[in-house]
């Protein structure tokens, strides 16, 4: 087993490069590659949303004026593909998990160092790929659902071109679950138990899972829709034979864990951040460990809900429904004992608190609606229309990034020991609040009221509801002016933050910051609570 | 202690006043315009106020603890340390987990009365082959009922149109005219890609398959011009890829098809 830690720290280390250019270097050190993952998915954060403006420009008129109507099926396919396998699936589970995991584990690096850098390196070729399918015969037109045989009967090497780059994306992501599986259950440090873990642990330990049972599913599938596309066969082409419904019955086995895979990390994410800045311990710990597990095996069979307009039969849309909507008890047992979290504490008003917040009431507000949209009589109307983006826009947008936001205000001064400006950091959480809100709330009465999505026209009496959405959207490209300069001016002269800022109990916080390469001088810490805020005072009195 | 519980009782009430008055008196549904409409509407409503409970309960209870429990300037220290409470973690898993089954149960009761749960005659097809598979969709009338029916519709889908054929009267038509009050039953199917039948004032969709017929059925209940919308993606003019359901009284209906009506060409 040591053998696959041991290389780095004897052969390998004198020739990593030192400084800021071992972050362009093949290296080894999870902390090094969790920062690649961070910058590297934020630079294809900053592609996709400038994808969402064009999208939001060419929607605050009713015609198709702002760019020709093949163009902006791309820029929603590659859109929806960049923010999802390039944004949010490497930086909550590749960023943060390779940042965190080992500390909270008390290990000096990656079950498989090697096997990270490699998962690593897949995103940029892949996403560059992706992104310069444009210039070849125009990027792929069909969504990043894919759905035969529109996908088949769209040009071809644009969509070759995005299924070779979802695939090694793919293959990215299932690398990384396996070597977070091995790092959680193998690598502990010894006498720290799994019920001692923190909570992102755990989050992980249920993503990695659905990645390593899901994903080889959907590679599985774009394989054969590739062989649909180049070597004619007929899988999904009806014109041969083939059923377009099996295809997404495949897709969304994989698609709909995905959400999971997206939202999970975030779920842990949270529950290390709220508990350092209510200085509380987390509440219910076991309850949210089951949560977690509940999640992952419900996640796995409530697929057909996206389908309840296809072809599917009645019995089938009922147990969808039913499993779809119970998600929300162990979902909504965590929203509960985060509050609960907060209850009774001493909240620091700070960037991350705030958007930590902000993720409680947006996610709640995509939970409520999501459970709406399992009910097969209510989906049938509103499905495919803007609700539906409105929906997940707030489980991913509201929920995740503004996780990933919290995050790295959380983590900056453990990554680079200079503390990020709080004034542009709450600056940046209004404008990111509000534009949010503004953008996504008013599309729920647009799709209720009859506007279908992925449309570059529309009836003209939704204008003035779009143009408000877009405003939100202008907004929220704004708020990334302030982040830029905050995370530029305190990397250079942020004020010191000292190796634990935040007084926080969780094995990250109890080394240096930055921590050196073999995350701690000494032995690895044993903490067997992460959480046990209020607790010295206690025991004085 | 007693105030705490008041108050509490008394923001609880606030709140649940505040949820039914919106669930009642805001409307954001367009017009109803068919059977399924009032129904859909009512499952909607119930939702909306349950919805609203939750969020405004959440939300409130989030920025009262921001508010109440921030930390002051002269405070050190952590907070209590109130790992749990088991009671407290059990009420608020059993609640949750009756409010999402009753309604996951009255949905379905909301889906029986749409029809969605009437058995299509995709199950007889197994033992006489020549029949056509009827893949999906929903249906508020029996297969019997559907055959002996004069509004039985084909619908071909293709990039970028509807069209409407009327095997009775042997015409077809871009524009799709129904009698008020009558069940329609439509067989649809696409001659390229997927595409979807949404009409939003009728609250129903059901996706156009190629190669696999899907039924719909419904009984439009307003007079009126109401938009059919594809709701698939469909290639670039997906947009653009409307109808029109025209409603009509039943004579002036009649008129329209008469006048539309190709004699049957005997072979």
């Amino acid at each position: 087993m040591t053998i696959s830690i041991d290389p780095q720290k004897t052969n390998n280390e004198s020739l990593q490069p030192k400084g800021w250019l071992r972050y362009f270097s093949f290296s080894l050190d999870h902390k090094v590659i969790g920062i690649q993952y961070l910058v590297c998915g934020f630079l294809f954060y900053l592609i996709g949303g400038t994808l969402a403006s064009a999208i939001r420009i060419e929607l605050a008129s009713p015609m198709s004026d702002f760019m020709p109507r093949d163009v902006y099926n791309q820029v929603l396919t590659l859109h929806g593909t960049i923010m999802i396998f390039l944004w949010i699936v490497p930086v909550v589970n590749g960023a943060f998990g390779n940042y965190l995991i080992p500390f909270y584990v008390g290990a000096r690096d990656m079950a498989f160092p090697r096997l990270n850098a490699v998962a690593f390196w897949l995103i940029p070729p892949s996403g560059l790929m992706l992104v310069a399918s444009y210039f070849v015969e125009g990027a792929a037109q069909a969504g990043w659902t894919a759905y035969p045989p529109l996908s088949i009967t769209t040009p071809q090497s644009g969509q070759i071109i995005w299924i070779l780059s979802v695939l090694l994306l793919g293959g990215s992501s299932i690398f990384g679950g396996i070597n977070f599986i091995a790092t959680i259950i193998k690598l502990r440090r010894p006498g720290l138990k799994l019920m001692q873990l923190p909570m992102y642990c755990w989050a992980m330990l249920g993503t990695s899972l659905l990645v390593v049972l899901s994903t080889p599913v959907l590679a599985g599938t774009l394989i054969l829709l590739s062989f649909d596309i180049i070597a004619n066969t007929g899988f999904f082409n009806p014109v041969l034979g083939g059923n377009v419904v099996v295809y997404q019955h495949l897709f969304w086995f994989y698609s709909h864990p995905a959400v999971y895979i997206m939202v999970l990390p975030a779920f842990g994410l949270v529950s290390e951040i709220l508990p350092v800045h209510a200085r509380k311990p987390l509440f219910g710990y076991t309850t949210m460990v089951f949560s977690i597990m509940g999640i992952v095996v419900l996640g796995l069979v409530v697929w057909a809900h996206h389908m309840f307009t296809s072809g599917t039969p009645p019995w089938m849309r009922l147990f969808f429904t039913i499993a779809t909507a119970f998600i929300a008890v162990p979902t909504g047992i965590k929203f509960f004992n985060w509050v609960a979290t907060l209850w009774g504490g001493k909240i620091s008003i700070n960037s991350a608190i705030l958007f930590s917040c902000g993720f409680i009431i947006n996610f709640v507000f995509g939970g409520i609606t999501g459970v709406a949209l399992a009910q097969v009589p209510f989906d049938i109307h509103v499905h495919d229309t803007y609700f539906v983006v409105a929906h997940f826009h707030y489980i991913v947008y509201g929920g995740t990034v503004f996780i990933i936001f919290s995050s790295i205000y959380h983590w900056f001064p453990k990554v680079t020991g200079k503390m990020l400006n709080e004034k542009l950091g709450i600056l940046h959480f209004i404008i990111t609040f509000i534009g949010f809100n503004l953008c996504f709330a008013p599309q729920h009465w647009l799709g209720l009221n009859g506007m279908p999505r992925r449309v570059a026209e529309y009836d003209p009496q939704f204008q003035f509801v779009n143009q408000i959405s877009s405003l939100g959207a202008l907004l929220m490209a704004i708020s990334t002016i302030p982040f830029l300069i905050n995370v530029f001016l305190s990397v250079r002269n942020g004020q010191n933050a000292g190796d634990n800022p935040w007084n926080a109990l969780t094995p990250e916080w109890l080394t240096s910051s930055p921590p050196p390469v073999e995350n701690w001088e000494g032995e690895a810490p044993l903490v067997e609570e992460p959480y046990g805020y209020g607790k010295e005072i206690s025991e004085q009195k | 202690m007693l105030n705490k519980n008041l108050y509490l009782i008394l923001i609880i009430s606030l709140v649940f006043a505040i949820s039914f008055w919106i669930g009642f008196n805001v409307n954001l549904l367009p017009a109803e315009a068919s059977i399924n409409a009032p129904i859909y509407d009512e499952l909607f409503k119930i939702l909306f106020i349950i919805g609203l409970i939750i969020f405004i309960g959440m939300t409130i209870a989030v920025i009262y603890s921001l508010f109440k429990f921030r930390k002051r300037n002269d405070q050190i220290g952590d907070g209590i340390a109130l790992e749990g409470n088991l009671s407290l973690e059990i009420v608020w898993t059993i609640i949750p987990s009756i409010i999402v089954l009753l309604i996951g149960l009255y949905s379905y009761n909301i889906y029986d009365r749409m029809g969605g749960m009437k058995e299509l005659n995709h199950n007889h097809e197994m033992m006489s082959s020549n029949t056509e598979k009827i893949w999906a969709g929903i249906s508020q009338t029996s297969d019997n009922e559907i055959a002996i029916n004069n509004l039985s519709i084909e619908v071909s889908a293709m990039q970028f149109a509807f069209l409407f054929n009327y095997p009775k009267g042997n015409f077809i038509s871009g524009e799709l005219h129904v009698p008020v009050d009558q069940k329609v039953s439509m067989k649809m199917e696409s001659k390229d890609v997927i595409h979807a039948f949404w009409v939003p004032e009728f609250r129903i969709k059901q996706d156009i398959i190629p190669g696999q017929p899907t039924i719909l059925n419904f009984t439009p209940t307003k007079v009126g011009k109401y938009p059919i919308i594809c709701a698939e993606l469909c290639g670039p003019y997906h947009g653009g890829m409307r109808a029109s359901i025209i409603v009509e009284e039943e004579s002036d209906y009649n008129e329209w098809f008469n006048k539309n009506k190709k004699p049957e060409v005997n072979l």
